[in-house]
């Protein structure tokens, strides 16, 4: 018998001993159950955002390209990798833009001070970020190598909690969950920002 | 190797891995309870994960139905294994990944060893993973010239002080900064870059230092091996969550992605995740999120790793799962907050366990996984005080699950002949109901000041001795309370 043969048998042998049947209730609060309004959502956003300790720029859609401008600035950022399909009109100014044309390799990366992509949904409760690798987005290894990651959150794109975010995510793309930056509560579980991913997490949230 | 077997169902094997200890727990414990650094650190350690995992669940007023969905969610994955395993091969398959079964530690061993070998590599990145420190892959690896490179900050701290893990999410929690610090200074050069000059103990420059040590490895890495946290049968879709970056680095960078799952971490479909995506981060560190969650399936062609391989892994889950009054340990999603709130746990760290799972989940797992023979203390190694209970965000009654095992470790020992223990136990019974025989008892415990030392009885009793290893008796005092408040004109 394969491995495989041999274990789904053994599976099938052990649940076989007293079966039992198993009845899933969710009573959880379900997708859209209790909805909040924007101005909830983004008020919680925010506050789990600072919470973690990422900077929060709030501003409507005519002023993205000036508040990553500024961001950059702020950090002494020289140049920003932008993925393909960022808006043009939120292009920052004053800095290098590096694309991703022809892919960049690990240690090219590795040289470059920030990078700067769109969202795909933002969940208020917990205060996380999902990137999708949309438009925008890029691939994975964009948003993880630079040190600075700026990233902006359309209003319309923000809900309440989890149950909402799955529901607007495609799980056949690659996904990047993201709650602040980079931390360990490893060293006698004091938490500590910033340790591989990008050290600093800049979110520019727009109307 | 050999693998003891429960109901014609094979355990994990003997001589390969990380479920069974060099010794029992109580020799084990007595020596680390010796051990006033070890207790500090832990005590300090847990007192501050427990307030934090406190806050974060208080504020979740749906709580109890997320947790009652969570244990419903993992008993229908066991009760339907084999068509979600299934499942999930077809998903991981159709989108272009590779898909292994094994059935214990030396064949998921030996699988992974292949794959790095045909991926022309002599170095992997390692993402934290319980499945391979209980398999004993890092072994495996470097018996076969491979070195296997782990990137967590606790598990770089357990391999660079060539330790071992004592915690599932803070595997190095019994260290303290200034040892910490040390290890880097002390080792860091021997294994690649070395730690900074004149690096201090502040958490913040440890970790910069584990940033620079780690990032040339990330870069040059061209396998990379991972746990899973979850996996979706419904869409194949694997999941990690972690916190530092260092998951994202190996799931992102290298070209080869070698996962190692056991079977039990299938979950029916993708909206479940909405349950343990809420469970997991608050009962895990405290935190409404954990900072980094990658999700994968399959091969994206353009985006990470170009090639997948999923390697599913029994290694004595099937005989756990065939004990129906045990089978509930294999709900665990390795949040360990059992093993913070644990008194016993505490007291004694993660290493008297023996096994890489320590504290009550693992004195309920270890012992399943390996056969109760194997890890036969470990059932004892509990007050049955309940917190790990009440704090199983997937609801699993530990305590009842002990007292289970224990009775099976009893069986496995007495073959139906009474025990001396449960002899005493009925003789004790007796004695105390009965005024008269306890006077007369307590007097006669008086004799026991002659044998003690510095007010402790170590005495073993030669057929009591499972007894009376494991437990140190204080020194009778000269005279009993019965006798003091008859003294005292009390009526006895």
């Amino acid at each position: 018998m394969s491995a495989r043969e041999e274990m789904l048998d053994r599976v099938r042998r052990a649940a076989a001993v007293r079966p039992v049947d198993v009845v899933v209730r969710r009573g959880y609060r379900q997708a859209d159950d209790d909805p909040w309004d924007t101005a909830k959502l983004v008020d919680v956003l925010v506050d789990r955002l600072v919470d973690y300790k990422a900077g929060v720029v709030r501003c409507d859609e005519a002023g993205v390209a000036g508040a990553i401008t500024d961001v950059l600035r702020r950090h002494a950022a020289p140049d920003a990798v932008v993925p393909v399909g960022f808006p043009d009109a939120w292009l920052p100014g004053d800095v290098g833009i590096v694309r991703d044309l022809p892919p960049l390799t690990a240690p090219q990366l590795d040289a470059v001070a920030s990078v700067v992509t769109t969202s795909a949904v933002a969940i208020a409760e917990t205060g996380t970020i999902v990137l999708d690798s949309g438009p925008g987005m890029g691939r994975r290894a964009l948003t993880l190598v630079p040190d600075l990651h700026v990233v902006v959150v359309r209003e319309t794109d923000i809900v309440r909690g989890v149950p909402e975010a799955l529901l607007r995510l495609d799980p056949r793309l690659p996904l990047t969950w993201i709650s602040g930056p980079s931390a360990t509560s490893d060293i006698e579980l004091n938490r500590v920002e910033g340790v591989h991913g990008p050290r600093r997490l800049e979110v520019v949230v727009a109307r | 190797m050999t693998a003891p077997v429960f109901l014609g169902l094979p355990t994990a094997p003997r001589g390969v891995g990380g479920l069974r200890g060099d010794e029992a727990f109580p020799a084990a414990a007595q020596r680390a309870l010796g051990d006033a650094q070890l207790r500090a650190n832990l005590g300090r350690a847990t007192s501050t994960i427990r307030e934090k995992r406190a806050r974060a669940v208080g504020e979740v007023p749906d709580w109890a139905a997320l947790r009652e969905a969570g244990a419903a969610l993992k008993d229908d994955v066991l009760a339907n294994l084999d068509s979600y395993l299934v499942q999930l091969e077809e998903q991981v398959v159709a989108r272009g990944g590779v898909v292994h079964w094994a059935r214990d530690a030396g064949e998921a061993n030996a699988i992974v060893t292949r794959l790095v070998k045909a991926a022309g590599a002599d170095e992997v990145v390692k993402v934290k993973s319980m499945a391979t420190q209980e398999i004993g892959l890092n072994e495996a690896l470097e018996a076969a010239g491979i070195a296997a490179w782990e990137t967590d900050l606790a598990e770089l701290i357990v391999q660079l002080g060539h330790d071992r893990p004592s915690h599932i999410l803070v595997p190095a929690i019994h260290r303290n900064r200034a040892e910490i610090r040390e290890i880097f200074v002390r080792e860091m050069v021997r294994a690649g870059r070395p730690a900074p000059e004149g690096l201090t103990d502040d958490p913040a420059a440890l970790a910069e230092a584990a940033r620079l040590h780690l990032r040339e490895k990330f870069l040059r890495a061209r396998v990379a091996v991972s746990g899973a946290n979850f996996a979706v049968a419904e869409t194949g879709t694997l999941g990690v969550v972690e916190s530092e970056g260092n998951g994202r680095m190996c799931l992102t960078l290298p070209r080869t992605l070698i996962t190692v799952m056991g079977i039990e971490k299938v979950v029916p479909s993708w909206r479940d995740l909405e349950v343990f995506l809420q469970l997991l981060p608050r009962s895990s560190t405290g935190e409404r999120m954990n900072p980094y969650t990658s999700m994968w399936t399959g091969v994206t062609p353009g985006d990470g790793p170009q090639e997948f391989h999923l390697v599913l892994l029994d290694n004595g889950r099937t005989a756990t799962l065939a004990d129906p009054d045990g089978r509930a340990a294999l709900r665990c999603i390795r949040c360990s907050a059992c093993l913070n709130v644990c008194p016993v746990y505490e007291r004694t760290g993660g290493h008297a366990y023996g096994s890489v799972y320590p504290g009550p989940i693992g004195a309920v797992l270890s012992p399943q996984l390996t056969g109760v023979a194997d890890n036969d203390s470990l059932p004892f190694a509990s007050s049955l005080c309940g917190a790990c209970y009440d704090v199983c965000p997937v609801a699993i009654d530990i305590p009842s699950i002990l007292v289970h095992l224990r009775s099976r470790v009893v069986e496995s020992k007495a073959h139906g002949v009474p025990t001396a223990e449960a002899a005493t136990m009925r003789a004790l019974s007796r004695t105390m109901s009965d005024a008269r025989l306890w006077r007369t008892a307590l007097r006669g415990s008086r004799a026991g000041r002659l044998v003690s030392r510095r007010g402790r009885i170590r005495l073993r009793l030669p057929f009591l001795s499972r007894w009376t290893a494991t437990r140190d008796l204080p020194a009778p005092p000269a005279q009993s309370f019965r006798d003091w408040w008859a003294s005292r004109g009390g009526a006895s």
